[in-house]
């Protein structure tokens, strides 16, 4: 490849200044970057919560972004004939959320399983849900759990981030 | 018998690799022929010991020895037998194993290639990539151990993860991955040698180029292939979700990208040496943080399958590697200085430099969304992610920002152009521009950033295009050859620059696609009834039956969905529900009919065969094909750039090794 050219050594000052000016410039921009960055995420987050947190969080929760972990409530499952008209409750034992769900329900849907919706919450106080997964969760839960572990729910959850999948199996459970 | 065996092995390699670690770093303190010999002499015994342990653990998986634990693990007697290869990298302690292997492999081959050469840097490469493989030596003997032994093993066992049989894609993903991730390793080494000797010459940039070009390359497809298998296993109907793990992957590749780029102005101008230094350390250092994201499960992620309790110790490494980088830079970063100085004004090289700044905030951006989740639960402890609004929003105007500078930089020549030159280097490729643009908008694009990504993308095309055949019509000209001889000729000698412009081409081509399947799909979703009909844009899909497959390994669910476009019938599709024997759920498993155009999409989201229902969601996704054609455009120009530059560089770079690098330090 080519050696490098001889290069005409600039003055010393100048070479200062531009070296000033060119931390300055960057300073900015890094600045202004930062701005709409943070700015960009404080209206892009995703709250991951329960029914209680939800119930707590009062009027915060109204159109912002939520995921909603729970257990379906035994009985309260209405589908509609159609696709968008589908209703069910979301316990965590101790609270109760009302949810209208729009789209498909997946394979696995029914009374008692462990499921996130991701949605908001309207005035009237119901959560719409534009997306249904279902809890991966190898692990049976005795019915009338009270204790819905929120965190490991969202963790075994079918179509977190919209890559759905399982959670591990590779604890080396033995088959039954 | 097998457990210890590959016990001693690990511990083996770990010994070989802190000893020329240590070896490593003395020598290059004191210079000795000794010292580099044995510097050299323990990298290929911990690439030994690491290639013997992977065959111990490969013939452990193929005898279903259970007294390993991880065959314990992963293995099962029911599988196939390419199922049992490929299970060494199906979950967390073999894959740490294969990391092993692959940089056991690119060290030896580093260290080889380069055993004559660079006398001054290499012993601290090598201490440096030995005392990386040093950590994962003891990764692999404590933390990540894949050879316990089991006391009382069972006669089977559970079997890899299912979604590693359910598609070819997650087999070969992982490996790519890792040669990706773990080849950051060796520009790591040599970046850290230029920062203690104190030089970064015209010389040893080569290496350090080449190695970063060749993880690129692998990193790359990996990046996309993991994409592509999302695609069509996921269901989804997507390929990118900013899913933390595929940031993970995607933010060395952005700096790697930045650093290919200002290396060539270390190259030639001998200008940013500090700042491709800072990128490569960076590279690195992502890698890192990427692994502790991916395997520590801190995320919920789909990857979450290879999560255990060995975070705390990769973070710990990323740390110390962290505080290393630091106060290397710190000491020495003042020994790299310019030997030449850029141009200012209109020219090429003021576009590298906007390339790197725009590369770098690329990286700021998804950083900043990845990990913000994690600070607010560990200050806050509440769980949050950042929507992928935040993500797209950000990225789409920088990609289509380097778009633009793809297409200008390249156009615009070397050094200060007058008025004159820029006109006639700029205004001719608007005519490319100008046609994609139009041909965009009279197929129906609407969305303005999409229309943009197509003037770019026409833009930059031509000027690819035209700079990559200039050399060949220069020679025409000149020599009056034809058309094949003048490229034949030029071909062999200007390789890296035809790469290069390859690889552009390849990368026009994926944005543009990106940008349409991302803004010109069209979906919904849909409960069906036997011999129900559904459109969708053109197509027509129908719900002839539901069936039941049963194979050996799994039982499927399949639904047959019969496509017609126009009254035109495309055939069948069969979506499904697979059920593995291991795993309690069902695993979907979407139909997708690919074609250059458009591709069209079928995922089930729930079927019953007694009552003859089904619940679809169907897309369809325009040019999604094209990105991955793209892909294998780019890794090919990262080739033709690569390979030539590997075979002539051993020859006449020995009668150059033993003279000190030409362009000296210091920019006083």
């Amino acid at each position: 490849m080519s050696a490098t050219e001889p290069d005409r050594p600039p003055t010393r000052t100048t070479r200062v200044r531009t070296r000033w000016f060119a931390a300055a410039a960057l300073a900015i921009a890094a600045g202004a970057f930062l701005f709409i960055a943070v700015g960009g995420i404080g209206q892009n987050l995703v709250y991951y919560w329960g029914p209680k947190e939800l119930r707590a969080a009062g009027s915060k929760a109204t159109g912002a972004t939520i995921r909603l972990g729970g257990q379906v409530a035994v009985g309260s499952v209405k589908r509609g004939d159609g696709v968008s008209d589908l209703q069910f409750d979301v316990t965590d034992g101790t609270a109760l959320v009302h949810v209208v769900s729009r789209g498909v329900p997946p394979q696995l849907f029914r009374d008692r399983i462990g499921v996130v919706v991701e949605g908001t919450m309207t005035k009237d106080g119901v959560f719409e849900s534009n997306r249904l997964m279902v809890s991966h969760d190898n692990k049976y839960r005795a019915p009338g759990d009270k204790n819905v572990d929120i965190r490991e729910l969202m963790r075994s959850t079918e179509g977190l981030d919209d890559a759905a999948a399982p959670a591990a199996t590779v604890a080396g459970s033995p088959r039954p | 018998m097998l457990p210890i065996l590959g016990r001693t092995l690990i511990l083996l390699a770990l010994l070989a690799a802190s000893a020329g670690a240590v070896t490593g770093f003395v020598t290059g303190k004191n210079p000795s022929p000794a010292g580099w010999t044995w510097t050299r002499r323990l990298a290929y015994a911990f690439a030994a010991f690491m290639v013997l342990a992977n065959l111990t653990m490969e013939y452990a998986l193929l005898t279903h020895d259970f007294s390993v634990s991880y065959v314990a693990h992963v293995g099962s007697r029911a599988v196939p037998t390419w199922v049992s290869i490929v299970s060494l990298w199906s979950s967390l302690e073999g894959s740490i194993l294969f990391w092993g292997l692959v940089m056991g492999a690119y060290v030896a081959f580093a260290t080889w290639r380069n055993a004559d050469r660079h006398p001054e840097y290499m012993p601290y490469a090598v201490g440096v990539w030995l005392a990386c493989g040093a950590f994962f030596s003891f990764l692999l003997a404590g933390p990540a151990q894949p050879f316990a032994t089991v006391a009382n093993p069972l006669a089977d066992g559970p079997g890899p993860n299912p979604l590693l049989q359910n598609h070819y894609l997650m087999v070969i993903h992982p490996p790519f991955l890792y040669s990706g991730y773990v080849g950051m390793t060796i520009p790591f080494g040599l970046a850290c040698a230029a920062l203690l000797v104190g030089r970064l010459g015209n010389d040893f940039i080569r290496p350090l180029r080449n190695f970063l070009l060749l993880s690129w390359i692998f990193l790359t497809c990996a990046i996309v292939l993991g994409g592509w298998w999302a695609y069509e296993v996921l269901g989804w109907g997507g390929y990118w979700a900013w899913d933390p793990v595929e940031n993970a992957s995607f933010l060395p590749w952005l700096t790697a990208t930045a650093a290919l780029h200002s290396a060539l102005l270390v190259e030639r101008k001998g200008v940013l040496k500090a700042w491709t230094v800072i990128l490569v350390l960076s590279t690195y250092l992502l890698t890192i943080l990427g692994t502790f994201m991916t395997r520590s499960g801190v995320f919920n992620s789909v990857h979450s399958f290879t999560q255990s309790a060995i975070g705390p110790t990769i973070l710990v490494f990323l740390a110390a590697a962290l505080l290393f980088s630091l106060a290397l830079l710190a000491l020495r970063v003042d020994t790299l200085g310019a030997d030449g100085r850029l141009e200012t004004g209109p020219s090429r090289d003021v576009l590298f430099l906007v390339q790197n700044l725009l590369f770098v905030l690329f990286t700021f951006t998804v950083l900043l969304g990845t990990v913000f989740p994690l600070v607010v639960e560990a200050v806050r402890g509440v769980q949050m992610s950042v929507g992928r609004p935040y993500f797209d929003r950000m990225s789409v105007p920088i990609g289509v920002a380097l778009l633009f500078v793809m297409g200008v930089g390249p156009a615009l020549p070397w050094g200060r152009a007058t008025p004159r030159q820029l006109r006639s280097a700029l205004l001719p490729p608007l005519v490319g521009a100008c046609l994609l643009g139009a041909v965009g908008l009279a197929l129906g694009v609407r969305n303005p950033w999409t229309v943009l990504a197509l003037f770019f993308g026409g833009y930059t095309a031509q000027v690819t295009l035209s700079e990559m055949f200039l050399p060949v019509r220069q020679r025409m000209r000149s020599h009056g050859e034809g058309l094949l001889e003048a490229f034949r000729q030029t071909q062999s000698r200007g390789r890296r620059r035809l790469g290069a412009y390859i690889v552009h081409a390849g990368a026009v081509v994926a944005i543009v696609a990106v940008a349409v399947s991302s803004t010109m799909g069209s979906s919904k979703e849909i409960q069906l009834r036997k011999g129900e009909a559904t459109t969708l844009g053109a197509y027509t899909f129908t719900f002839v039956a539901a069936e039941k497959v049963v194979e050996p390994h799994r039982d499927s669910l399949l639904a047959r969905v019969d496509v017609s476009k126009g009254g035109r019938s495309l055939g069948s599709l069969y979506p499904r529900m697979n059920q593995y024997e291991s795993q309690r759920e069902p695993i979907g498993s979407p139909a997708v009919r690919s074609s250059l155009t458009e591709d069209l999409y079928l995922s089930i989201h729930n079927i019953d065969t007694d009552a003859g229902t089904v619940g679809l969601l169907v897309l369809v996704n325009p040019m999604v094909t094209w990105i991955w054609i793209a892909t294998g455009v780019m890794a090919l120009g990262g080739l033709v750039a690569l390979l030539p530059r590997l075979r002539s560089a051993t020859a006449p770079a020995r009668v150059a090794a033993p003279s000190a690098p030409i362009a000296l330090g210091g920019s006083n």
